[in-house]
């Protein structure tokens, strides 16, 4: 009995000098502001910051010399505020962004001519053919982008078959841009009203123009009526820099194939998914 | 006991509907559209124009690198246009579009029937001619044939295996062309020995065409070296590494290339063309298709000048049947779906397969049951429902070490799956991407 508590004694006595030392010896002296910033951020892990989670961000934080170029988008501009005093440093208010997807190709746009009946992937599609439809660019369907949003903003509407974003939910981590084999997803600027061109077609205009009735066709009208210079057209396709863009619709009338689109956030009513009816096409 | 290879394998239905219809020529299409990228590699640069006129055999686009291959017009008449048109599965590229008047062929062209046996060229002759006839490997891989025949300096061959196993079902291209012509085959077999150095020859054909085996028995007396091995019929023996396992009883290593093993294998349609290439002066401008399908009014095996659309096609075969739900080009187990009926036949069209309602469709997907079917099938060795799920998953740096770039695509695994399950498409997918990263680590 009493060798027996010896013994155990000795050994806890023995460990215990043998953990002290070792952690002494291998010590990591780590910022304390690391953990402060962690304990801030929103703990999501979506590496909608770039980097690989909320920790790895923090660590960027203070190893950063200026916040211009970091920024949590799920906390947004309330978070980074509360971060900079901690580092003693500005952050710069950034203007939220939205992910916006860049195609209308809807049934009655896009015809559909085969039908698909594989793996509900569009990566898998896009690497098989050019999707149920003709267009090699656009939207294949298939809800990747719906399925990467850790936060449920994307849905895919089943009667357009296109992936509707959720505004309210929607942060730009940008994990939906990533999934979209066909780059058809772009984070943007959230303006009022936010106008975009909805195609990402590159080809001729005449070829576009057979495979989706909405599709950019490159004829550079909206660029001509562009106070701003902020439209340029390469490869066929008309793009709108969101840095210079006014708003003032000035190209949505001129479009003659209706592919510039105009979404005013606030005049949108909330179109509830559930309601609607099964697909059409 | 017959050969096949070791490990895995299926032996599906057959379905060789056509295999006693002999090669039968089909008239020159009135247009045809030439894609620029038939073959893998580079795609070629056109060198013709709007207005120009060709002859059938005349160079009208370019090898634009090493692994790439040279276009030939199959039709005499004018370039109407060159522009981009979608191609089976509906992918836009460029295309040359030549509208046919008469059929004038290059002079240099031999087209007497006789045989020519002689074989004059040097080696390097012998493969420089290959590469600008643009022959390319006609089973359906579509391999520069010039490149294959130019292995890396440090393998040396010793041995050419042809591979005339045809074992997807329903093909008889191959089947066809072996009864019409053994004997340009077999020159064929010669030229390519002579290209690289060896002095055996193995023919490799499954035991359910024993006509073309005794044909070409009959035949291959008359020539040194070569030798005919009747195999067992399983899918996938036409794969490159299964037929080297089945007839020398050789492992190709991962990640090697299979001429380490000493061997080369070539598919008996491109020996034939190799054949027309040097002794008659043909370059590659037409090729045996068959049409085939349960309900199809006349399936065959028909030799078509490339460029011809595959509606025309399959309306000289008698039409798209009533009942008609899938169309696919190639063969059952490996071809794909078409998507767009009015693009061309390139160079690896070996077959057009019309399926019904019945057969067209996939089952319904269900849970894995872990039976384990899929890992017996795969004739790599390989553990395919955890790759379908590794890629599934994004997992490339497991998937890269079950090693998922070994997969050579031939959809045993999703044959064999109970469930339905959709496993080739996802391991397709994951192997492109460990690809792709394992060529950016190469670059950094």
């Amino acid at each position: 009995m009493v060798t027996s508590i010896i013994i155990l004694s000795i050994i806890g006595l023995v460990s215990a000098t043998l953990l002290y030392v070792i952690s002494r010896k291998f010590h990591v002296e780590e910022d304390s502001r690391i953990d402060e910033i962690e304990s801030i951020l929103p703990g999501a892990n979506c590496g909608g910051c770039g980097f690989a989670g909320c920790r790895n961000f923090a660590e960027q934080c203070v190893k950063a010399t200026s916040l211009d170029n970091l920024l949590c988008p799920v906390g947004g501009n309330a978070v980074m505020q509360k971060i900079a005093p901690i580092l003693g440093m500005q952050a710069v208010e950034q203007a939220p962004r939205i992910a916006v997807v860049r195609c209308n190709g809807s049934c009655e746009n896009r015809p559909q001519t085969s039908h698909y009946e594989g793996a509900h992937s569009c990566a898998v599609v896009a690497a098989l053919y050019s999707g149920e439809s003709n267009c090699n660019y656009g939207c294949l369907g298939e809800g990747d982008c719906a399925a990467a949003c850790d936060f449920g903003g994307i849905t895919m509407d089943p009667i357009t078959r296109l992936p509707y974003v959720d505004p309210n939910i929607c942060i730009a981590c940008g994990s939906c841009v990533k999934a979209c084999p066909r780059n058809i997803i772009e984070l943007r600027k959230r303006q009022e009203p936010r106008v975009f061109v909805a195609c990402n077609n590159r080809d001729k205009g005449i070829i576009a123009r057979k495979v989706c009735s909405i599709a950019c066709i490159g004829c550079g009208k909206c660029a001509k009526s562009c106070p701003n210079g902020a439209i340029t057209i390469t490869d066929n396709l008309a793009y709108i820099d969101d840095s210079l863009c006014l708003s003032c619709q000035a190209c949505v009338a001129g479009c003659p194939t209706h592919a510039i689109h105009v979404v005013n956030e606030s005049a949108k009513e909330n179109i509830s998914i559930n309601e609607k009816e099964s697909a059409i096409c | 006991m017959l050969k096949t290879f070791r490990i895995g394998g299926i032996h599906p239905n057959e379905h060789k509907l056509t295999a006693h219809c002999p090669v039968t020529p089909v008239a020159i299409p009135k247009q045809v559209s030439i894609m620029l990228n038939q073959h893998i590699g580079a795609p070629a640069n056109c060198i013709v124009k709007k207005g120009d006129t060709v002859k059938v055999g005349t160079l009208i686009a370019e090898a634009s690198g090493f692994v790439s291959a040279n276009i030939h017009s199959p039709v005499s008449g004018t370039v109407s246009k060159v522009d981009k048109t979608a191609n089976a599965f509906g992918l836009y590229a460029t295309t040359i579009v030549i509208d046919t008047e008469g059929d004038e062929w290059e002079e240099t062209i031999d087209r007497s029937p006789e045989l020519k046996e002689e074989i004059t060229l040097s080696p390097q002759e012998i493969i420089q001619k290959i590469a600008q006839a643009g022959i390319v490997g006609l089973g359906g891989a579509t391999f520069p044939t010039h490149v294959k025949l130019t292995p890396p300096k440090e393998f040396k061959p010793t041995v050419l295996i042809v591979n005339a196993t045809e074992c997807e079902p329903y093909l008889t291209d191959d089947h066809a062309l072996m009864l019409e012509s053994p004997d340009q085959i077999l020159v064929g077999c010669r030229i390519l020995m002579k290209a690289i150095g060896v002095e055996q020859t193995y023919i490799g054909i499954e035991n359910n065409k024993p006509d073309a085996i005794a044909l070409l028995e009959q035949h291959a007396a008359r020539y040194l070296g070569i030798t005919i091995v009747p195999l067992r019929t399983r899918y996938p023996q036409g794969g490159e590494k299964q037929l080297i396992d089945a007839i020398l009883h050789k492992q190709v290593a991962n990640g090697a290339l299979p001429v380490s093993t000493g061997a080369i294998v070539q598919n008996v349609g491109t020996a034939f063309a190799v054949y027309e290439a040097i002794q008659k002066n043909k370059p590659l401008v037409d090729r045996v298709v068959t049409v085939t399908g349960d309900h199809i009014a006349k399936p065959g095996n028909y030799r078509v000048r490339l460029g011809m659309s595959m509606r025309e096609l399959i309306d000289i075969a008698g039409g798209l049947p009533q009942d008609c739900a899938k169309v696919i080009l190639g063969g059952p187990m490996m071809g794909k779906a078409v998507s767009n009926l009015d693009s061309p036949i390139g160079k690896g069209c070996s077959g057009i397969l019309i399926l019904d309602e019945e057969h067209a469709h996939r089952g319904a997907i269900n849970p894995c049951i872990r039976c384990g079917k899929c890992v017996e099938a795969c004739p790599m060795g390989l553990e395919p429902f955890l790759l379908a799920k590794l890629s599934e998953n994004h997992l490339y740096d497991r998937a890269e070490k079950e090693l998922i770039t070994s997969c050579l695509e031939c959809g045993c695994c999703a044959y064999s799956c109970p469930s339905n399950r959709p496993i080739l498409d996802f391991i397709r997918i994951g192997k492109n991407a460990v690809n792709r990263i394992i060529r950016s680590r190469k670059q950094s």
